[in-house]
């Protein structure tokens, strides 16, 4: 426990907007060890994003707010600190790589200036050594011919180029945590899988800490360590990677395994949960998923359950959910 | 070794080169445009009689203080001692030309330097920090795109008096720069929510690195193409006001004063109108092709 990188702690995000409040993130606790890999899952608007941004302390405020809770880098509190220390604990100790990164990257800098710009600033390097040092992360990205790409702006590099370079920028200064919200959404398969190579080496090479956010869960199996499935703002269910797959304890996790497709099975129509997730202005009374959830009882649809633990370091928002642990057969 | 990975590198991209800025990007894209050296040719013309109007014509010969003008060469048509023919005051047009393009172009490139700056300053502060700034702001911007024109100079010039080109200058400085303004707050708006600047401030840039660094290279570019064809815009804006008798004032003169004393002898000696007039016409013209040239080419998502 003693090379904890960050531990949020019921870290509460609230968006003010002319409908209402909205709790976007409500009370989520997890921690990020040295050379570890936490997988958030969840669908959309599930929070997971605003989390990301939260704990980056880029939200935009207002209309956000963060109404409670703690983030620690490095047991140093970051929610209420002053924005110009905030400015130095970004890029240097913690990073995010965003979805899209033609839209991360900006059009009219060329990506070797929007690097070496960062070494120039942070790391006070020449201009040459800035260079020097460009060139060296993205070639540990693995960009190919990086001295002569350096001169390129982002709009003339592939899909799968141009995520190398977010990486190589977010990389660039080291930082202890990285956070990467949905690096492969926008990219074909074989160049997912390219991608989460490449962050699980870099994360091997220098135990950062990584934060992978993502809706699929095929993409984390082998490179997460831990994982945290959100739903509507609420941590569902939070465990070790390993021991969520094959004895998920809570019907939601269950709905999200099912619904991956298998090669080596024949069915036909693949499973899929009902509905959509509950507006954040509008949610059900008692259990958040009981509108969904094919084992909803009446205590469901009355109140709320707690983070049950059935493990140690396994813990699942289910009324049920010793229940469903002990029932799940093996994925 | 380094041959193999230059190889990768040509497949991928289009076309690697070793280091390149924007300006040399847009003036690679510009040296193969017909518009821009067209422009560029009326251009240099237009340069060339404001800079050295003395190579091609005979300051003494615009002013009857000089003894250049005399009423008895009145409205006379072209000859070879006057080229194109002389005005009301016997002097000749052709000089008076050549010499009145240096108070308008002047004026069209201060007013467009001036609106630029200021409106992009404003535009840029009201669209970064929003809420109340951009009310106040935006507010302020319609007052004055609020203004009639026409009416709004009038008044401002009779109350300024400065001499020479900077009263006019002033008045269609102010009266214009919320048009820059206002696209730069909107392009601004745009980039702020562009993952560029969330990523930025990721890194840990700072408000000001923000807005200089990542957001004014990306709103700044239509406000530009908008100035060069302003400015084209501006000089007959100068004419216009002087025309009416309240741009440059004698002894000073520009096409505009031409323009407006042609108004009487039109008919006798139409070349008292039609050379200024042509002049400045071709002039705005160079401009706003040069403008459209220049934003083709500063975008480089256009870049083929």
């Amino acid at each position: 426990m003693s090379d904890t990188l960050l531990a949020v702690d019921e870290l509460k995000v609230e968006f003010h907007t002319r409908d209402g409040s909205a709790r976007a993130v409500d009370g989520v606790s997890f921690t990020v060890e040295r050379g570890e890999t936490l997988a958030i899952l969840g669908e959309s608007g599930s929070g997971k994003s605003v989390t990301a941004q939260a704990i980056m302390g880029i939200l935009d405020t207002p209309p956000a707010e963060i109404t409670g809770g703690s983030v620690k880098l490095r047991g140093r509190e970051l929610i209420g600190l002053e924005e110009s220390e905030y400015r130095k604990v970004r890029g240097k100790q913690i990073a995010m790589i965003f979805q899209d990164a033609l839209s991360a990257l900006n059009p009219v800098i060329s990506v070797g200036e929007q690097i070496s710009e960062m070494f120039r600033i942070h790391e006070g390097l020449s201009k040459s050594d800035a260079k020097t040092a460009t060139i060296d992360v993205l070639k540990r990205v693995k960009i190919p011919g990086a001295d002569v790409r350096y001169g390129n702006y982002p709009h003339e590099f592939s899909g799968g180029m141009r995520q190398r370079i977010m990486i190589a920028m977010m990389i660039a200064l080291k930082p202890a945590v990285l956070i990467a919200d949905e690096p492969t959404t926008a990219l074909d398969v074989t160049v997912q899988a390219q991608i989460m190579d490449l962050l699980s080496a870099l994360k091997e090479e220098t135990q950062m800490g990584l934060i992978l956010i993502t809706h699929d869960l095929g993409v984390v199996a082998d490179v997460a360590q831990k994982v945290m499935v959100m739903y509507s703002g609420r941590t569902f269910e939070q465990g070790p990677i390993n021991e969520i797959y094959t004895h998920t304890a809570n019907p939601y996790t269950r709905g999200l395994l099912e619904s991956i497709p298998k090669l080596d099975e024949r069915i036909g129509r693949l499973p899929a949960i009902k509905g959509l997730p509950p507006s954040l202005f509008n949610r059900p009374k008692g259990c958040l998923f009981n509108p969904r959830c094919p084992q909803a009882t009446d205590q469901c649809r009355d109140g709320e359950p707690d983070l049950v633990f059935v493990q140690p370091d396994h813990g699942s928002r289910c009324w049920f959910a010793q229940e469903v642990f002990a029932s799940d057969i093996k994925h | 070794m380094s041959d193999v990975q230059l190889d990768v590198a040509t497949s991928i991209g289009d076309d690697p080169v070793a280091s390149r800025t924007l300006l040399s990007d847009a003036w690679y894209d510009l040296k193969r445009s017909k518009v821009f050296w067209f422009s560029a040719a009326l251009l240099v013309f237009v340069a060339l009689i404001v800079l050295f109007p003395g190579l091609i014509a005979d300051k003494a010969k615009t002013s009857s203080l000089t003894g250049g003008c005399n009423l008895t060469n009145a409205l006379l048509g072209p000859s070879s001692q006057f080229v194109l023919g002389t005005d009301q005051q016997g002097c000749d047009v052709w000089a008076l030309s050549v010499y009145g393009a240096r108070p308008s172009v002047a004026v069209g490139v201060i007013a467009a330097v001036g609106t630029t700056v200021i409106g992009a300053s404003l535009g840029l502060i009201a669209g970064f920090y929003g809420g109340k700034t951009d009310s106040i702001l935006s507010r302020i911007f319609d007052i004055f795109l609020g203004v009639p024109y026409i009416i709004g100079a009038i008044v401002l010039l009779s109350v300024i008096t400065l001499p020479g080109i900077w009263g006019v200058t002033l008045a269609i400085t102010l009266l214009s720069w919320p048009v820059a303004a206002r696209m730069v707050r909107a392009k601004t708006i745009e980039a702020r929510g562009q993952d560029y600047v969330l990523a930025a401030r990721a890194l840990g840039a700072d408000n000001r690195r923000i807005m200089l660094r990542h957001i004014l290279p990306n709103a700044i570019g239509p406000s530009i193409v908008v100035a060069v064809i302003s400015l084209g815009l501006f000089i007959g804006a100068e004419a216009t006001l002087s025309y009416l008798g309240l741009g440059i004032r004698p002894p000073d003169f520009s096409w505009g004063t031409m323009i407006s004393d042609a108004q009487n002898t039109f008919f006798a000696a139409p070349w008292t109108l039609f050379v200024p007039a042509g002049l400045l016409t071709i002039t705005v013209l160079a401009f706003v092709l040069l403008g459209e040239a220049v934003s083709d080419a500063l975008d480089p998502k256009l870049r083929k």
